[in-house]
This record gives structure tokens, C-alpha cells and sequence, in this order.
């Protein structure tokens, strides 16, 4: 399992849209794809669930990545955040 | 008469058509086959995605993109793992299709109208639309369609789901009006996009409203009236055709430079709170940013915004903004605006107290942090400082002090800025307006915020419905003030702009313009009226207009002269 923190940058948080992208950038991966906020953990791979986190702006959240291309996925996931999901 | 949320302007007349949603009951029949069952969901999802891409491709082409994509984020919805896996899972335990997938959506339904934030909370709005439509196709029964109502249609419904409005079009629709919904729903921001007035939240529309019922509205006030009469109906025919004309005059000021009826040219700015409004400027053709309240970074969280974060909303700024003058104002903390995480103390008299300025001098260190990031942004486009509630010339150095010794940090690190960033002193206090002389000296332009100078030359709470009559620009002490200051600044050649709602008061204009000032940062939706007012005053009459009114005594002559005069 690997793991990394995060801020959040996307001023209106992680919507529909951010969600979505996010959502469809780590399905490929096989490992199982997790955020952490708080005390609350969501699949990563599911928009339904990021929206219903409620995840906002200048939120620190963990990314957690547990399977056979773990690095990757954290890796992927990781520059999503960072890039803002094309926001 | 009735009054629900105005938001989509314009004056709609015209005779009801009810949306009338039929019920989908769901008959819970055993399951033999679960399989089978799963298959028949799986059928009416492929049946969904390609109704929908239909839908939102004829959508992006009447409406826009961004419709379009509210539709397309439906099919990702329904698509989601958290919603194949939850139906899956109820199927595989004896539901139906349609039981199964209706239990999920109340989950999430459950889930997002719990939310505290708006954009999460209109997600449930999504969820019922794609529940309804995935069930009609369960349960075989057809979808409104609203393409066919006759020309001069206010449509009436509970709410307007994003599906429904596929078909409609400003050639037959006139109004829209709901029960639900609020100025930020689906429904508001698709009959903006169309022009079509709208007033929504509505109580009981639904069961006072009948087809073919005769109706105005209003989509600014938020004024209905079902069964208008012949007046009534009349009036509303004149201030539709007012509007239309206005509209119309004003859009010829799109992308125009403002110019005064005698081609003195002034610059016309916005407010804006938030990076992203930043476009909302570019949209109204507004000529550069006169205030961007920082605020916004520091809200809502935990802790401080680190340098990093502060200098991409500031950079993302001034690149949009490409090259036009963007003057961002420094945290105003205190007063009304609290940040829990700065644990400033409970003050008896918050707007005398603790704040802007004097926090920010005081924790130096959180200051810094600021200055250091705006400095590092001023390499991307034109950034000008602005430093709030300063009282005295100590303040000013205090804040360009500071700012000297980032420039030489920066240096000594080949860090680049602009090295002639402008320092501006926001005038907002009496005591500014007193030395506005003296700061005119050291301070490199003026922007006059009204809001709070009113507030503070008036001493009076505007909250506070005892006094609040005299809250108002209109009083020859505040245009004293302002006309004042302008002149301190004329005099040693800085600009002097105004940031507070003054500057877009079509009332006022001319007397600014007679002050001399040479900046209106008005918001985004005001800046087209804004340039139409500029343009039809001179010198020469706007002179005369001052000269009558600084002969008057009294707030309600003030007003009466300015609103006889205005144009």
C-alpha cells in the first residue's frame, strides 16, 4: 500500500466535473483507488461517492493506492490533484 | 400576485402549459431470475446513454457546452461503480430492476441533499432526473417532451429537469416558472443561457396554475400574476418592449472603450472575489480588475494558504486578465469578515477594531506570505497593490516597508517581478480622506471604496434598521469626501479609481465624473450600463449638474436633483 497527502485547488472543490475527471483517470489502474478526508474514506473510482464526500477547496485529503500497480496510480492520481483536473 | 425567486430576467407574456410528470410506480413482483434481471437493467442503460448523447448533442448546438455537459455527466453517473455495484447487489438479493436502482438513487439522493454546499446539493436534482428517466425506460412509459407546446408558452412544473429542457426554444417559450429551484439550479441557468425569463421557487404554482391560464411575469422582481387583467397585461407589454429595447442599446457597448459624450476616455474595472471570476470579466468586456478581494483564499479552511497556493490564484489572475490592470486588494480580515483559524479576539466594535491593516502589520509573518506571493505573481501581468483601512501614513510605509524587503529576498534569489509594481492606498476611512493629501504623495493611485467610507463618514451601522436611513452616498458628507479626495490625487498625478457599488450608480456618474475620477470598477453584470452612462454625459453639463448640487443641503435634495438629472 502507498499513500500521499494533498491540497485541494480546484476553487470550487471537487464537483461533478473534477470528480469525473479524476474518477476516469485512476479506473484504468487494477489496484483499488482511495481518498481519504477527515475521517471518511471513498473510492476513488466512483464520482457518485467523490461528490458525495464533499471534498472542497483547500482540503487536505490522502491518497491511497493498495494493488499491483500501486505506484502508478498514486502517481496518476497525484497529478490530477496537482493539475487541478483541468480546472 | 404571487413572488418567487427572479432568475433569469426579462417579462414573460403569455398562457400556461402544465409539465405534468406522471407517476412511476414500481411493482415489487418476485424475481425468479436475477440474471435475467440484470440483464434487462443493463439493456435499459445502453437504452439511456444513447438517448441522452442524442440529447446533449442537439442540446450543445441550441443552448452550449456547458448544458450539454450537464446532460453527458448523467450517462457518467449512471455508469458510476458505486451505482452498478449497488444495483447489482440488490438485484442478486430478489429485487427488481426497478426497485433495486430506485434504492440506490434514494441513497445517494440521501446522501447529496445532506450536503452543506450548493453545487453537491444540486447533484441530487441529477440523481431524481436520471432515476425518472431510467424508469419510464424500465417500466416502457414515454418522456415529456416539451418541443411541441405552441408559441407564446410559460411552462409551469414542479421542477425542470435537465432532460426536459431539450426541447425548449425561445420561439415558443416565454416564461418559466417552478416550484423548486433557486437561482443557481439547472432550470435557472439553462433559461438564462436562453434568454428566457424565469422565476422559480414558486409555492403551490403547481396546483394554483391550470393549462391555458393566462399569465405575466417578471423574472428580475420575481413577480407572477395568474389570470392577469387587460391592464395589467398591457403594462407588462411595455415593460417588455423597455427591456428588449434596453437590451438591445446596451449590447452596442460590448467591447467598446468608455468614453464620455466629449471622447475622455476613463477606465472601467470590476469587483471580483474568486480567480474564476476572472472570465465573468472577459465575458462583459470589462477593462481589467479595480478590486480582488482575497478573502475568498482564506475562507473555508483550516489553515493559513501557503505562498504556493496564493501565488497561482494571483498568477492565474493576471494571465487571464493578459496584460489589463488587475489591482488586488490585501486580506481584509476583521470588521464582518471572520476566519475562525486566526482566533482574532470578540471585539464589542469589530469595525473599530482589529482589522485589515492592523492585523496585517501586526502579524507580519502571515503578511509576508501575502506580499511575497503578489510580488512573485506580478511577473505573469499587470498586478497593482492595494493595502485596505489605512489610517495613517505609518501604515502605508509599515506595508511598503515590508514589500521592500521581499523585492530584495526576491533579488537575491533571481526570483523575477515587476520591479515598478504599483502601491495603493484604499480609501475607506475618514482619516484617509483627511490625508488623502499626504498619502497622495507616497502612495502610487487611490481606490475609493464607498461601501465602507459611507459607513464610517456616516458613523452609522447599516445593519442596523434604526440608522440605516442614513446610510447613503447621496449625503453631502460622503460626496464631500469623495470629491475631496479625487482632488488629492489629481494634484500629485496618481489615479484615483472607486471600488464601492457608487461607482456604478447611474445617478452618480455625472458628479464623479465632474470630481475627476479617472477609474469605475463596477461587478461584471453592471459594466456594460455602467460605459452606456459614462457616454452620454460631458464635462460641461456634468460640471453644471455639480455645481447644482453642491449647493444643496440635504441627502433627499441630493437624490431628488440626481434622479431628475439622470440619463
Amino acid at each position: 500500500m502507498v499513500s500521499q497527502k494533498i491540497t485541494i485547488k480546484n476553487e470550487q472543490g471537487l464537483h461533478m466535473r473534477p470528480a469525473g475527471v479524476f474518477a476516469k483517470a485512476v479506473a484504468p489502474f487494477q489496484s483499488d483507488v482511495k481518498i481519504k478526508v477527515g475521517d471518511k474514506t471513498v473510492n476513488g473510482k466512483s464520482i457518485m461517492n467523490i461528490i458525495g464526500a464533499c471534498i472542497k477547496y483547500g482540503t487536505e485529503i490522502e491518497i491511497i493506492c493498495e494493488g499491483a500497480d500501486e505506484e502508478a496510480a498514486l502517481k496518476e492520481a497525484i497529478s490530477q490533484i496537482e493539475s487541478g483536473m483541468g480546472e | 400576485m404571487m413572488t418567487g425567486i427572479g432568475a433569469s430576467k426579462g417579462f414573460g407574456i403569455g398562457k400556461i402549459v402544465m409539465i405534468q410528470d406522471v407517476d412511476l410506480v414500481i411493482h415489487d413482483t418476485p424475481v425468479s431470475d436475477p440474471e435475467a434481471e440484470l440483464t434487462r437493467f443493463s439493456q435499459a442503460v445502453d437504452t439511456f446513454v444513447h438517448r441522452t448523447e442524442k440529447m446533449a448533442a442537439e442540446i450543445r448546438t441550441n443552448v452550449g457546452e456547458k448544458e450539454a455537459e450537464i446532460l453527458e455527466g448523467h450517462i457518467i453517473m449512471l455508469q458510476d461503480p458505486a451505482m452498478s455495484d449497488g444495483v447489482a447487489d440488490g438485484i442478486k438479493e430478489g429485487l427488481t430492476a426497478e426497485r433495486a436502482f430506485s434504492n440506490v438513487c434514494d441513497m445517494f439522493i440521501s446522501v447529496f441533499s445532506m450536503a452543506e454546499d450548493e453545487l453537491t446539493k444540486q447533484r441530487a436534482t441529477d440523481v431524481e432526473d436520471i432515476r425518472s428517466r431510467m424508469l419510464k425506460i424500465l417500466l416502457h412509459v414515454e418522456e415529456v417532451d416539451i418541443r411541441n407546446v405552441p408559441p407564446h408558452t410559460i411552462l409551469v412544473a414542479k421542477d425542470l429537469t435537465p432532460s426536459m429542457t431539450v426541447g425548449i426554444s425561445k420561439e415558443n417559450v416565454v416564461g418559466i416558472l417552478t416550484e423548486v429551484g433557486g437561482y443557481t439550479s439547472h432550470s435557472a441557468i439553462l433559461a438564462r443561457a436562453l434568454g428566457i425569463p424565469a422565476v422559480l421557487s414558486l409555492a403551490d404554482i403547481t396546483t394554483k396554475a391550470k393549462d391555458g391560464m393566462e399569465a405575466v411575469c417578471d423574472g428580475e422582481s420575481g413577480t407572477v400574476i395568474l389570470s392577469p387583467t387587460d391592464t395589467e397585461k398591457k403594462d407588462y407589454e411595455e415593460k417588455r418592449l423597455a427591456y428588449l429595447e434596453q437590451m438591445k442599446a446596451l449590447k452596442e457597448f460590448f467591447g467598446k472603450p468608455t468614453l464620455t459624450a466629449d471622447n475622455t476616455s476613463v477606465e472601467l474595472v470590476c469587483n471580483i472575489g474568486k480567480p474564476g471570476d476572472a472570465t465573468a470579466v472577459l465575458e462583459a468586456s470589462g477593462e481589467g480588475v479595480g478590486l480582488f478581494r482575497t478573502e475568498f483564499l482564506f475562507m473555508d479552511r483550516d489553515t493559513l494558504p501557503t505562498e504556493e497556493e496564493q501565488f497561482q490564484s494571483y498568477k492565474e489572475v493576471a494571465e487571464k486578465l493578459s496584460g489589463k490592470p488587475v489591482i488586488i486588494r490585501t486580506l481584509d480580515v476583521g470588521g464582518d469578515k471572520e476566519i475562525p483559524y486566526l482566533h482574532l479576539p470578540k471585539e464589542d466594535n469589530p469595525f473599530l477594531g482589529y482589522r485589515a491593516i492592523r492585523v496585517c502589520l501586526d502579524q507580519k509573518d502571515m503578511y509576508r506570505i501575502q506580499l511575497r506571493a503578489l510580488l512573485r505573481a506580478s511577473a505573469y501581468g499587470k498586478i497593482r497593490i492595494m493595502i485596505p483601512m489605512i489610517t495613517c501614513i505609518e501604515e502605508l510605509r509599515g506595508a511598503k516597508d515590508l514589500l521592500e524587503e521581499l523585492k530584495e529576498e526576491l533579488r537575491s534569489q533571481s526570483i523575477s517581478f515587476d520591479e515598478n509594481i504599483s502601491v495603493g492606498v484604499m480609501i475607506e476611512t475618514p482619516a484617509a480622506v483627511m490625508i488623502a493629501d499626504l498619502l497622495a504623495k507616497e502612495a502610487d493611485f487611490f481606490s475609493i471604496g464607498t461601501n465602507d467610507l459611507t459607513q464610517y463618514i456616516m458613523a452609522v451601522d447599516r445593519g442596523n434598521a434604526h440608522v440605516a436611513n442614513l446610510y447613503s452616498h447621496y449625503n453631502p458628507a460622503v460626496l464631500r469626501a469623495i470629491k475631496h479626495v479625487i482632488a488629492c490625487g489629481k494634484k500629485e498625478g496618481i489615479m484615483v479609481g472607486m471600488c464601492g457599488e457608487a461607482a456604478a450608480d447611474s445617478r452618480l456618474i455625472p458628479l464623479l465624473l465632474s470630481y475627476g475620477l479617472q477609474e469605475f470598477s463596477v461587478s461584471a453584470t453592471s459594466v456594460l450600463a455602467t460605459r452606456a452612462t459614462i457616454s452620454k454625459w460631458d464635462k460641461a453639463s456634468a460640471d453644471a449638474l455639480a455645481k447644482e448640487v453642491a449647493a444643496l443641503l440635504t441627502k433627499e435634495e441630493v437624490e431628488s436633483c440626481l434622479k431628475k438629472n439622470v440619463r
